[in-house]
């Protein structure tokens, strides 16, 4: 038994050099998830989606029908699809955008037609040009498919659709702030309570925000049942998921596999997925679910990959980056190059973020050059915990937060996570004044 | 009746609060605090008596939740979690927790990040004293830093225009100063660039934070970023005394603080008054208070030796003053004696000048209006509405100036109405102005046919269709629908363009009275207490207390002794008067015909034939170098009183500075006038002026020097009592909302300091009904038929209107405002200057009967076809050289020059 057996329920044309064009798209089910759908009501489609248990994949976690039955009753709803993916690592909707962007547009077409939505907005990271490119392509062909706008396959339902690239901003990918980034705005989250999307989003409406692989599930889902994809998986997590594999691993790369079954081991060391570490290198700590997840060690490879099981272990699978760091790694570096990127990404909107980020990466950059002070690491966990308030280590899931957004609880987990396992190397780097991997 | 009680408050009723729908009660650190649903919590919060502290929340502006300094811990369905109280609603049984270990931690920690990279440059910060930084910090803050980085750092203060500084190291990123540009102002001009720790507020390239607003935001700013170049570096805030006042330089009556230094004011703060100006002040009365520490003030009396003016003493002025007007009176009359301003006087001066010229003297012919203004009796007649109603009527119907020029803070209340509920504004102009953009319908009208204008508005038929003074018919049709069927519409009631006579607008607000018999009316006359000094009975034809002059005859005539005969002339009468030699002299009470006067030549020539002339004022002006005595005036926050605002609004004037050399409060010129002519005014003082007001002024019944004492009337009293709908308690000062007004009071300086009370003789009333208040009826709208003859093809109409930077005294003599007056220009529809062969910045002759002058021309589609835009008086120049006043419109011509620009 392979992995790689499971149902591919996004990548299936990945194995084709034309995956992204409508003939292949068309000569291998196209349109047939959108097209059945619109044989049902949306009630139908929607309790389909809700039957299949699928959890949002882009980051948040939060189960879709639910979602989309919080969706406040208005005349105009708008569905925004979240491609915005800026996340260190994390490169599966950029996959999924350049190699399947017909797929992502029917997929937004059935969770339009679902939460029968007025207009959708295909949010794309700017620096995705290819991708861009192809999914503008496939809208302009959805369009003369008679897919999308005007009287869809003839069912009476309409909506149309347009593309938006991202301005490079990562916050822009929060939901809220790619609404105010849609609206023209900065991109500043919105503060929620009150502003949750579904009840007062863009320009106010009720609003759905579904990630990229999200919706690229839905086809799969209407044309195979609910039913087929909770059978994927385990209750805690069903279906299928793109893992996004990176750093110290013989096979980096995508990889979809059922949820919940495997473990980070053999997301690691299998031979058809990671292919394990480099020779006679040993695995030293592992950033599972982007860089803003607790990160876990040697000791927790075991640990399926499954929602609830990553969650009480103290951290998430989130964006479903994981990155792989082996015994060459400086684990201060590590920290202190994630709390820089932070410090660029951080709206500076409200204050524990837009200054502790700062500070945090000032700390960092000082002790990875060698001045640092014992007394640093107090004040870095103490920063950590202004921002993020009871963070500890071990790691609680999920995080309490001082800001208005999850980026600034996204600031502490490296730094807690590599204070709390590689005190001694932090130790190493101020006593001896300098890197030890330099 | 006579005798009864002066301090009779009867008819002054409170309105009972109505039992709250809405009321909720919460739980605030294990105590129920009532509240009302929808509420924000750190409002209600406060209200109870607990301070949860902030930066970014401001109670006048939209809540951001961006600081987190207000973090408390709210439960909710997953237990208690923190959450920015500035954002969160209050709701039924809410638990809250404002001083847990976990709150105080989280507010040391934001106050210690806000410290990060503020560069604590404290003892040479404007802000240092009355900083919430600093404040909050002593209050909630930790110890002591444990940031030992770089901070960060930008270039030290940055102008951001001509009157504001932005020191970025000093921001901390709290959004007010940008969200009250765009939200309250509607200049969004300056806003957040960069991102994270480079966050940084900033204007836009080439385009400076030119705000007629911009000093509320330096006013608000929590710490020393924003400064304005009036008062950085002027003052340490424990160094300044205070007192509460009012701004006198428009009609709004921004109530304000003003502060002083060693007997020099150092700046002006808005005080939030929910009836007026809700903490907001324009930057014209912010900060033309360096005209009154101005060195060029009038400070000693002057009289005219060998044709010079050479300073003499009181007395001596005094005596000559009283003998020139006493010979003219006995050899020609006391209608041969004129009293022409007033309108900067407070409420107390015009009524002891009022008693001076219509009892001692004998003249009716008094006006406090320039001829810049409307028909006193037609002001005073309609039926008044307070600001508040207007922001809260149904629909507004904006007859009268560019508000945003005149009357700044009305403009930002009606502004904000229209933009947060939606409130329908009718703009009935002759050329788009700054509401033209929030207006439901703008009627963009020929000059001098507004009336006709009204009627198509207000045609039952409804059936016009056509267009109607050069108002398209589906603009007309389209405010007819919003006007269809509400029942609440205020109109605000100005004189629109100063190159049309008054009559044009008195016989529209006339038709409109009718047509709208539930209508109320807002003046938009803008001179400082204009509104105070009509009531007063500063205007011929009246008396004071909003009577006509032979409704009022016997009531004042048994008070007064006499009352003038015959009703006397207007401005304009009495400037043809003295050029023809109908009137010798003439009274300039802090009065400028020659610059505020619509038609200068006719000033100038009244002014010419005047025989004798003694001008009241605090600067020696082009009218009152004429004079032949000149008495020094003390200006406001150089004198107590009290000054009454567009609403019929009375709050209180406060001294803060003693005025220059021996200037005196007008009311004491009057009374000692009064002697020297051989009559006792029986007034000593300010106090006793108010008794006899409120025994006599029937509009003033019930406001007495008591009730102007009492708390509730730090938000004025509008005449007549009862009127107002409601007058909700002051609230405290937060010295967060309004930094710089609380800090000062620390320092033990009272807000409102009732001047002392000496012992008051008893006014008594005199017997008999007292007269009724004028009436529409009683009013007439101005006379002249109909619509002017439309202009020939080679004329275009003409409108005039004031800029907020004009060439006015008070502007000139402030330097940090003098600049910010525009040059004069003429502003022309594009299909107009292209039509007679002109460009855009061509300089252009501009002739009209009056005269002739050479100005840039710049197309402007606001201004309609036919018409062409001037400014009315800047220091250049402006439209009053080409008016006749005699003619209800003006027409020129334009014609390119030569070899010029
Ligand atoms: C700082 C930040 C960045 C985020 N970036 C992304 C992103 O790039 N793509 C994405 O789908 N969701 C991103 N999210 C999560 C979104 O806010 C949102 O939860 C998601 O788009 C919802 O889609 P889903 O329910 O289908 O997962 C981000 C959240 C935060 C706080
Ligand atoms: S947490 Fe950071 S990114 Fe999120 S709103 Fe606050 S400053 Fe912006
Ligand atoms: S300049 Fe002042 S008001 Fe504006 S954001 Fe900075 S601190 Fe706030
Ligand atoms: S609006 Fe008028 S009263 Fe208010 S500050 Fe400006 S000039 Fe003064
Ligand atoms: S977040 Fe509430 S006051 Fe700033």
């Amino acid at each position: 038994m392979s992995f790689l057996d499971a149902p591919r329920v996004v990548t299936s044309r990945f194995e084709h050099e034309d995956s992204h064009t409508l003939s292949r798209f068309v000569s291998t089910g196209g349109y047939d998830g959108l097209r059945r759908a619109l044989t049902m009501t949306p009630e139908e489609v929607a309790a389909q989606v809700d039957a299949s248990g699928i959890i949002g994949r882009g980051g948040a976690g939060f189960p879709t029908g639910r979602k989309w039955s919080m969706l406040r009753p208005a005349p105009v709803r708008y569905l925004v699809i979240n491609g915005d993916e800026s996340e260190p690592a994390t490169f599966k909707d950029h996959a999924l955008v350049t190699r399947d962007p017909n797929q992502l547009v029917e997929g937004a077409l059935i969770a339009a037609y679902a939460v029968q939505a007025t207009q959708v907005f295909l949010y794309v990271r700017g620096e995705f040009a290819l991708g861009l490119e192809r999914v503008q392509a496939a809208l302009n062909d959805a369009y003369r498919q008679g897919a999308v706008g005007r009287d869809i396959f003839g069912s009476g339902f309409s909506v149309d659709a347009i593309v938006h690239p991202g301005a490079g901003a990562y916050i822009c990918g929060d939901e809220t702030a790619l609404l105010e980034s849609l609206e023209g705005k900065r991109g500043f989250p919105r503060v929620k309570p009150p502003y949750y999307p579904a009840v007062t989003g863009l320009y106010r409406e009720p609003t759905i925000v579904n990630n990229v692989e999200t919706v690229s599930s839905l086809p799969w889902i209407i044309n195979h049942g609910g039913a087929a994809f909770a059978a994927l998986g385990a209750p805690t997590s069903t279906g299928t998921r793109v893992f996004a594999l990176a750093g110290d691993v013989m096979r980096p790369g995508n990889y979809e596999i059922e949820l919940s079954k495997p473990t980070f081991r053999d997301l690691i060391f299998a031979p058809e997925l990671g292919g394990g570490l480099r020779p006679g290198r040993s695995l030293k700590a592992i950033v599972p679910g982007g860089t803003s997840a607790f990160w876990i060690g040697p000791d927790r490879l075991d640990l399926h990959l499954d929602q609830k099981a990553v969650a009480d272990a103290g951290t998430m699978l989130g964006s479903g980056s994981v990155v792989v760091m082996d015994d060459t790694q400086c684990m201060v570096r590590a920290a202190w190059r994630i709390s820089r990127f932070y410090r660029r990404e951080s709206c500076g909107q409200c204050t524990p973020c837009r200054e502790g980020s700062g500070w945090v990466e000032n700390i960092l950059r000082r002790i990875e050059a060698g001045s640092g002070h014992e007394d640093d690491l107090g004040v870095l966990l103490d920063i950590c915990d202004n921002i993020s308030p009871e963070v500890s280590w071990p790691s609680k899931w999920p995080p309490q937060q001082t800001t208005i957004c999850p980026l600034g609880p996204s600031i502490p987990p490296a730094v807690v996570s590599s204070i709390g396992m590689f005190r001694d190397e932090y130790m190493v780097h101020i006593k001896d004044g300098g890197c030890p991997f330099d | 009746m006579a005798g009864a009680p002066l301090t009779d408050t009867r008819d002054y009723q409170r309105p009972e609060a109505a039992p709250d729908a809405d009321a909720v009660t919460i739980n605030v650190d294990g105590r129920p605090v009532q509240a009302r649903k929808g509420e924000l919590l750190i409002a209600a919060a406060e209200r109870a008596g607990t301070y949860i502290p902030r930066f970014c929340y401001h109670p006048r502006m939209k809540p951001v939740g961006m600081c987190r300094m207000c973090l408390v811990e709210v439960k909710g369905p997953r237990g208690f979690a923190l959450q920015p109280a500035c954002f969160v609603p209050v709701e039924e049984g809410q638990e809250v927790l404002t001083q847990s270990d976990k709150v105080r931690k989280a507010q040391d920690g934001v106050l210690e990040f806000l410290l990060v990279n503020h560069p604590l440059d404290c003892p040479v910060c404007d802000k240092g004293g009355e900083c919430p930084l600093q404040d909050q910090t002593i209050s909630f803050g930790p110890g002591e830093s444990r940031f030992l980085e770089e901070k960060r750092h930008f270039e030290k203060p940055i102008a951001i225009s001509e009157l504001v500084y932005l020191d970025r190291e000093r921001c901390i990123q709290c959004s007010r100063c940008t969200r009250f540009a765009d939200e309250l102002a509607g200049d969004p001009l300056i806003d957040f660039i960069g991102r994270g720790d480079q966050l940084e507020v900033n204007t836009y390239p080439d385009a400076p934070f030119a705000s007629y607003f911009s000093g509320n935001t330096v006013q608000i700013c929590p710490v020393g970023a924003l400064t304005a170049s009036p008062y950085r570096f002027r003052a340490r805030p424990w160094d300044l005394e205070q007192v509460e006042s009012t701004c006198t330089t428009c009609a709004v009556g921004c109530v304000v603080s003003v502060q002083s230094s060693a007997n020099r004011i150092t700046r002006y703060l808005g005080i939030d008054s929910d009836p007026v100006n809700q903490s907001w002040m324009c930057d014209r009365g912010r900060f033309d208070f360096e005209a009154v520490n101005s060195e060029d003030r009038l400070s000693q009396p002057l009289i005219r030796r060998d044709g010079q003016l050479v300073p003499t003493t009181w007395g001596d002025a005094l005596s000559r003053a009283a003998a020139g007007i006493e010979e003219v009176r006995k050899l020609h009359g006391p209608a041969a004696v004129a009293v022409l301003g007033g309108a900067r006087l407070a409420n107390e001066d015009a009524y002891a000048w009022a008693k001076l010229a219509k009892a001692v003297i004998g003249t009716d012919s008094v006006d406090a209006q320039m001829g810049d203004g409307l028909p006193a009796e037609l002001v005073l007649a309609l039926p008044q509405a307070t600001i508040d109603e207007a922001c809260g009527a149904d629909a507004v119907i904006l007859l009268g100036p560019d508000l945003k020029e005149e009357l700044p803070v009305l403009h930002l209340r009606l502004r904000q109405a229209a933009v947060e509920r939606k409130l329908p504004i009718i703009e009935i102009t002759q050329t788009a102005t700054g509401m033209t953009r929030h207006a439901a319908v703008s009627l963009i009208h020929r000059p001098g046919e507004a009336a006709s204008v009204v009627r198509a508005l207000t045609d039952p038929s409804g059936a016009a269709s056509s267009d109607v003074a050069g108002v398209p018919g589906p603009s007309l049709a389209a405010a007819r629908d919003v006007l269809a069927g509400v029942a609440r519409v205020v109109v605000v009631l100005g004189r629109p363009s100063l190159a049309e006579s008054a009559a044009a607008p008195a016989r529209a607000a006339v038709a409109l009275a009718t047509a709208f018999p539930q209508a109320r009316f807002l003046s938009a006359l803008r001179r400082g207490n204009v509104r105070g000094a009509l009531d007063m009975g500063l205007a011929p034809g009246v008396l004071p207390g909003r009577v006509g002059l032979n409704q009022g005859r016997d009531w004042f005539g048994r008070a007064w002794g006499q009352v003038p005969p015959e009703r006397g002339l207007d401005a304009s009468g009495i400037l043809d008067a003295s050029a023809d030699g109908r009137v010798q002299a003439l009274v300039l009470l802090g009065a400028n015909p020659i610059e505020d006067f619509p038609d200068r030549r006719r000033a100038e020539q009244g002014l010419d034939g005047a025989g004798f002339i003694v001008a009241v004022d605090g600067f020696l002006t082009e009218s009152s170098q004429k004079a032949d005595v000149v008495l020094p005036a003390a200006l406001y926050s150089e004198r107590p009183g009290t000054t009454t605002n567009l609403e019929g609004r009375i709050t209180r004037l406060g001294q803060k500075v003693v005025p220059p050399g021996v200037a005196w409060p007008d009311w004491m010129i009057a009374v000692e006038l009064g002697v020297r002519l051989g009559s006792d005014l029986e007034m000593d003082t300010l106090a006793e002026i108010r008794d006899e007001i409120e025994a006599l002024a029937v509009s003033h019944r019930g406001i007495t020097e008591e009730l102007l004492n009492t708390a509730a009337a730090r938000d004025g009293i509008v005449a007549p009592l009862g009127r107002a709908t409601s007058e909700p308690a002051p609230a405290a000062i937060d010295p967060m909302s309004d930094p710089g007004i609380g800090a000062v009071e620390h320092h033990g300086v009272k807000a409102t300091a009732p001047e002392p009370g000496a012992r008051r003789r008893l006014v008594t009333r005199p017997e008999g009904q007292p007269p009724a208040l004028l009436s529409l009826p009683d009013a007439e709208g101005g006379s002249g038929s109909g619509d002017p003859a439309p202009p020939d093809a080679y004329s275009l109409r003409l409108v005039a209107g004031r800029k907020l930077y004009d060439g006015a005294v008070s502007v000139r003599h402030s330097p940090s405002l003098a600049g910010l007056a525009a040059p004069a220009g003429i502003r022309v529809n594009p299909y107009d200057l292209d039509r007679l062969g002109l460009h855009s910045g061509d300089r252009v002759r501009i002739s009209a009967p009056r005269g002739s002058f050479v100005l840039p021309a710049a197309a402007d589609p606001g201004v309609p076809r036919g018409s062409a835009w001037m400014p009315f008086s800047q220091p250049d120049g402006g439209a009053s050289r080409l008016i006749d006043s005699a003619e209800s419109v003006t027409d020129v011509r334009l014609e390119t020059v030569q070899g010029e620009g």
